[in-house]
């Protein structure tokens, strides 16, 4: 590989540079192998969490769908499945409704006591997990609501605020309040004028931030563990259980569902913030 | 035009802003708006003509005092009820619509038919220049045809009062002379009444109906822009609007429109009465550099003074003298370039004389914010 160094690189200055690129690729090799090496496994015809002989020679007849099907053929896992796509996405449209709102409020020059409520907004973000569900399991134990879907959509609810306003508070640190007002002057009236103006400009910031939102509820176990019964569980819940009861490659299946499904996000957040910088150009010029 | 500021159509009483209950922002502002009228609120930055028109907008409240819009008070009312345009200085064009769906904002909200929506906008398209632009968006326009656009979507609803907020402070000088003559174009063809905000005194002059000087909160002065540049009424409007000489001095005479003043040299300047009012009190007297004329000559004077020559600039299509006082003050006179011009050499006493109408005698007044 050629490399244009600087004229006034050393020999040690091109060594560390050099020993910086290699100890950097290391580092993601370690990162992202373990997580890369779950799919070709998934697909394994045996049920062991290793490679066969056939599978490294590539022998078609050593790779299946074998734990796919396994999934669909298991009524705990659909279960699962449509537990956590339900609550997550019924926590998602709360979170995301109550989250925009909050980040509205917190960034009026007329709300009182900001750092303190700011504080409490994101409390869920930074208190240790195991704290919040052993609080929240004797709080809706009381109510009757622990062990039902409200209870931990609710619960999730909670933990994806915080993302949701962080996110959209960053957008509307850029949205000139001049265009809020000026959609005021031409007789909008307040809701109007968020709903057609505002909201749609802070797009990209709501729907990043409920993606962020949609992503915990989807992989949290912590709160389903203490506060889900039997007909609650969700994927996480149920790839716990199956570590500890029988384990097979089905988990490594759904593992690699969820890989699917978290690279999709990733390509959706990131054409969200292209998106947001086209928007935003008119403001710079 | 009726007589200016006597319908009433908009009116400032004893209006006052506080942001913090301690300082006040805008004093004591009264003022009286005639319909069709053509307002500007001028002054250096932070002097409250911003707020003022914020207040005015409804996007501020008021401290105390009342704002009356043909005759009702509006101080408490909605912004989105007081069916006022507002030009923004950033323009505030929706950048998620086209240059159509921004003008058609307002009327949709006002559930216009669809086809009198269309009709209406490519009409204040055309007004504009902008015919063929209606489906671009705000980012693909020049600054100068975003100013047209944010100008024809305040004025196509026909509001009962266009705000301005320094909407030209964004272009560049030339583009800025364009749009001046555009608004006043369009003013004179739709006859709306505009209240102006800006910090820029050439453009308060040329557009303006009638200004309002602010200082620290102050209105100091509200006049039409030659009665504001040739009678100001204190030493910060002088010293504010256009160039002006100020030459210290006693106050040694006072009669009912006349003052006298016996400056440095020993001379004594006849003025016009302005607000210097006692026998003896320290003032200025100030004079512009195009009203100072070189002796000898053919311009009707009728009070004078020496000052001793000390340089002169060539810019063109005038010279500008500079002369200096026994005390240090220095002076300019303008004059045309012309085969009169005379020639001076350094330190040379010179007489200089001008018309007792165009000197006034004012208050010393705190230095003007740059």
């Amino acid at each position: 590989m050629k490399r244009d160094w600087p004229a006034y690189f050393t020999f040690w200055h091109k060594l560390g540079a050099l020993s910086l690129s290699w100890f950097s690729f290391v580092v993601l090799f370690f990162l992202i192998l373990p997580i890369l090496i779950i799919v070709p496994l998934s697909f394994n015809v045996e049920p062991f969490f290793s490679f066969t002989e056939g599978m490294l020679r590539l022998d078609p007849a050593a790779y299946s769908l074998r734990w796919y099907r396994e999934i669909l053929a298991n009524p705990n896992w659909i279960l699962a499945i449509q537990n956590s796509f339900m609550i997550g996405i019924a926590a998602t449209v709360i979170a995301t409704v109550l989250g925009t709102l909050a980040a509205v409020g917190m960034t009026s020059r007329y709300m009182p006591f900001k750092n303190l409520i700011m504080a409490v907004m994101l409390a869920p973000m930074i208190v240790p997990l195991i704290i919040m569900a052993a609080g929240m399991f004797f709080f809706y134990t009381r109510y009757n609501i622990a062990g039902t879907y409200i209870g931990i959509i609710m619960a999730h609810a909670a933990l994806g605020i915080p993302f949701v306003m962080i996110s959209v508070m960053a957008t509307l640190s850029g949205f000139d309040r001049a265009l809020y007002h000026a959609g005021l002057s031409m007789g909008a009236t307040p809701v109007r004028a968020f709903m057609d103006i505002t909201v749609p400009l802070i797009r990209p910031g709501v729907i990043s931030g409920a993606l962020f939102a949609f992503v915990t509820s989807f992989d949290e176990v912590v709160i389903v563990i203490f506060l889900a019964g039997p007909g609650q569980r969700t994927i996480p819940r149920q790839m716990f259980a199956g570590l500890r009861e029988q384990i097979n490659p089905t988990i490594l299946a759904v593992a690699t569902l969820l890989i699917f499904v978290s690279v999709l996000f990733l390509i959706s957040l990131e054409l969200l913030r292209r998106r947001s910088e086209r928007l935003r150009g008119i403001t710079e010029t | 035009m009726t007589a200016v500021g006597d319908d009433g159509f908009l009116e400032f009483d004893r209006v006052q802003k506080s942001y913090d209950q301690q300082t006040l922002v805008v004093r004591e502002f009264n003022l009286s708006v005639t319909r069709g009228e053509f307002v500007t609120l001028l002054g250096p930055s932070g002097s409250g003509k911003s707020t003022v028109l914020m207040m005015l907008a409804g996007f501020e409240s008021l401290t105390s005092g009342d704002i009356r819009l043909q005759g009702r008070s509006i101080a408490r009312m909605a912004p989105y009820k007081r069916d006022i345009g507002m030009v923004f200085q950033n323009y505030a064009l929706f950048p998620h619509m086209t240059i159509a769906e921004n003008l058609a904002y307002p009327l949709k909200i006002r559930k216009r038919p669809t086809a009198e929506i269309r009709s209406k906008v490519q009409e204040y398209l055309d007004l504009v220049e902008l015919g063929a632009f209606g489906n671009r968006t705000p980012a693909q326009l020049s600054g100068g045809q975003r100013q047209r656009v944010a100008l024809a979507r305040a004025l196509i609803f026909a509001p009962r009062l266009v705000l301005m907020d320094e909407p030209l402070g964004a272009l560049d000088k030339k583009l800025r002379e364009q749009m001046q003559l555009e608004i006043t174009r369009l003013h004179k063809q739709l006859g709306f009444t505009v209240i102006y905000v800006t910090h820029d005194q050439t453009e308060a002059l040329t557009m303006s109906n009638r200004i309002a000087v602010f200082n620290a909160g102050v209105v100091q002065q509200c006049d039409a822009p030659d009665v504001l540049y040739e009678t100001p009424s204190n030493g910060f409007v002088a010293d504010f609007i256009g160039e002006n000489n100020f030459l210290p001095g006693e106050l040694v005479g006072l009669t009912d429109d006349v003052a006298e003043v016996r400056i440095s040299s020993g001379d004594v300047i006849r003025t016009r009465r302005a607000d210097a009012d006692r026998l003896g009190m320290r003032c200025q007297v100030s004079v512009r550099p195009e009203k100072l004329f070189l002796m000898p000559s053919d311009h009707a004077f009728d009070t004078k003074f020496t000052a001793r020559f000390t340089n002169k600039l060539y810019v063109g299509d005038f010279i500008r003298y500079f002369f200096a006082l026994p005390d240090g003050t220095e002076l300019v006179v303008k004059v045309l370039n012309d085969l009169a011009a005379p020639d001076y050499s350094e330190g040379q006493e010179v007489t200089l004389v001008a018309a007792t109408k165009d000197c006034s005698a004012f208050a010393p007044h705190r230095p003007v914010p740059e």
